[in-house]
């Protein structure tokens, strides 16, 4: 291994012109390369080369990409090889796409929460808010980078399932979708879905530790409809109903108009609900970060 | 410069760092020493804005941590070796930290070839071992050609060639006009590198001094005899004025430099000398004497030597 003979100390041939302290009431080493105002787009450089370089993120993404493609594809088959003309009058093909963001979300939950949580396992985060002492800066970096990834790769994913599925669909008595519902099953889908990882991102940054993330954001995205599905009880009917219409999978629905409670959140509500979650939770994530010691 | 005033970092009830204060000079390498668990790596963390002290205040050439916009042009720091994403390649690891300070690039091969890891900076950082990685936190602290460089515990875990190369460094960067900051608890490491020495305990500055004095004021020298006539040797010192403190293994020992004296003395009463040396306490043990009182873990000494290890200590405290 070469790392056994390294160059005698060159740390002045690396930077060959110094010259003597040009005063200023500290003096010292004046180093050549020049000095620059550091600002958020550094920051964000920085993160993306951290995110592009690890092999979590090339898996987490690959898996979800596989998810959305492979379970959406192969809805689409079973739906149009067997559905009758009948059944499928009036029902809205880009609906189907749903079953796949549904499963692969945790691709991108576990993305999220490995952004910001694995640094602290690995120490890395000590390098990092070294090398950038403004922890709002860091946290911004990281969300924006991060907010873009998903996005990008759930829009590009999702509108290949969509485009397949209504071509597979067409002509089988399903409706021709409007405007409207490809916005929505597209880049509807895609902002709610980037906004969940936001919001795991957040939560690894409270949290600070991968496992621990992980396993709070699927207990948020399942636990309430997994509880509902529990009472029975016509005395918790209401909570029953509350959970059911608000668990994470019937808001993802209502993108796709499939709503499966009939009732709760409309339209864009759900969007309008996580930006306000992703919100809370990224105020709480900067007040925690900026007062503990890292 | 770093300059600490006062600075204080409490955990619950412990107090880790104490009130300290101290001025870090450019120029020359200073060694910050401390038993383990003195606060060391405590007061680091502190000097780089990642802990908040309790109390006091602590610049880096009168700024604070958080004001420096390009920090790594500034200062760079060797805190923890460990700390890099063992899934990133050497290369992409010093990549974002150059990006981050808006540093050119080309400094990251050029910080590479400085440490030697060239040839492995496309593997993963989890296959380094502990010297290779100590060498990727190092090319880290000079990526941003600094006038500042601290490192926590350089030497730990490598190889003597790489001691080597390390002490060298450390002195060339000084020597340039930087500040070097260097911690251990190894005096003996820091008599081959520091040129001034802050020693501290359990969070206390203990002593702020140049080496030269440190050396002066606690390198003890004393003569070491041996003989199988210990009785008629005690009587012939006795007479002639030389106190003398028996030693572990049955050996007299006599402060000053008294080994002619006693050599003289001995030949003009026939005494068979088996030994006779003159010697010089290290400054390990002058560092130990210094943190005694505030070593935090105690290693506890089962079934005692007593009998035969405690009399020198007596003496030659």
């Amino acid at each position: 291994m070469s790392t056994h003979q390294p160059p005698m100390p060159q740390a002045p041939a690396a930077a060959p012109h110094w010259q003597a302290a040009p005063g200023g009431s500290y003096p010292g080493y004046t180093s050549p390369i020049p000095v620059v105002r550091t600002h958020l787009g550094h920051a964000v450089a920085s993160e993306w080369t951290k995110i592009r370089s690890v092999r979590s993120t090339i898996w987490t993404l690959s898996v979800f990409v596989f998810l959305v493609v492979g379970i959406g594809l192969l809805v689409g088959g079973l739906v149009s090889a067997h559905a009758s003309d009948a059944s499928m009058s009036g029902s809205n093909p880009l609906s189907f796409g749903f079953f796949g963001v549904l499963v692969g979300n945790m691709c991108i939950i576990t993305l999220g929460v490995l952004t910001t949580a694995s640094e602290y396992g690995t120490g890395m985060i000590r390098t990092t808010m070294t090398a950038c002492p403004s922890r709002g800066r860091v946290l911004a970096a990281k969300a924006i980078v991060f907010f873009a990834v998903a996005f990008v790769v759930t829009l590009v994913s999702v509108s290949f399932v969509a485009m397949v599925q209504s071509s597979m669909l067409s002509g089988s008595g399903a409706a021709s979708p409007s405007g409207g519902d490809w916005f929505k099953a597209t880049v509807g889908v895609s902002l709610y879905i980037a906004l969940l990882g936001l919001l795991a991102l957040l939560v690894g940054s409270m949290i600070r530790h991968s496992a621990g993330g992980i396993t709070i954001m699927i207990g948020l995205v399942l636990a309430p409809l997994v509880l509902a599905l529990f009472m029975a009880t016509e005395s918790l009917r209401s909570v029953r109903d509350f959970l059911f219409e608000y668990s994470f999978p019937s808001q993802l629905s209502v993108f796709y108009d499939n709503t499966l409670s009939g009732s709760g959140p409309t339209g864009w509500d759900p969007l309008w609900i996580m930006m306000g979650l992703t919100a809370a939770a990224g105020a709480g994530a900067y007040v925690l970060l900026r007062n503990r010691d890292v | 410069m770093i300059e600490l005033d006062g600075l204080t970092k409490r955990y619950g009830e412990k107090v880790a760092v104490d009130g300290l204060t101290c001025t870090v000079r450019p120029g020359i390498v200073t060694g910050f020493l401390g038993p383990n668990g003195a606060g060391k790596s405590t007061t680091m963390r502190m000097i780089l804005g990642l802990d908040h002290p309790t109390a006091g205040d602590v610049r880096i050439d009168g700024r604070h941590y958080e004001q420096l916009t390009d920090p790594l042009t500034c200062i760079g720091a060797l805190l923890d070796a460990k700390a890099v994403h063992g899934g990133r390649s050497a290369y992409n690891h010093l990549l974002c930290l150059a990006q981050s300070n808006g540093i050119p690039r080309g400094r990251v091969g050029e910080v590479l070839e400085t440490v030697g890891l060239v040839a492995v900076a496309r593997q993963k950082a989890k296959g380094f071992s502990y010297g290779m990685a100590q060498r990727l936190g190092i090319a880290a602290a000079l990526l941003g050609d600094p006038r500042v460089l601290m490192f926590d515990e350089p030497v730990n875990g490598l190889d003597p060639e790489g001691i080597h190369w390390i002490r060298n460094l450390m002195k060339s960067l000084a020597a340039q006009g930087r500040t070097v900051f260097v911690s251990s608890h190894l005096m003996s490491e820091m008599a081959q590198t520091a040129d001034h020495l802050v020693v501290i305990g359990q969070g206390r500055l203990l002593a702020d001094t140049s080496m030269a004095e440190f050396v002066r004021r606690h390198a003890r020298s004393y003569a070491r005899v041996r003989s199988p006539q210990p009785e008629r040797l005690l009587d012939a010192l006795h007479e002639a004025g030389i106190t003398v403190v028996p030693a572990a293994d049955g050996a007299l020992e006599a402060e000053g430099d008294k080994a002619e004296r006693i050599g003289e003395l001995a030949a003009r009463h026939g005494i068979v000398l088996h030994e006779l040396s003159p010697r010089q306490a290290s400054l390990e043990e002058a560092f130990m004497r210094l943190t005694a009182g505030s070593v935090e873990y105690h290693a506890r000494t089962e079934a005692g030597p007593r009998s035969w290890g405690s009399g020198r200590q007596g003496g030659t405290a």
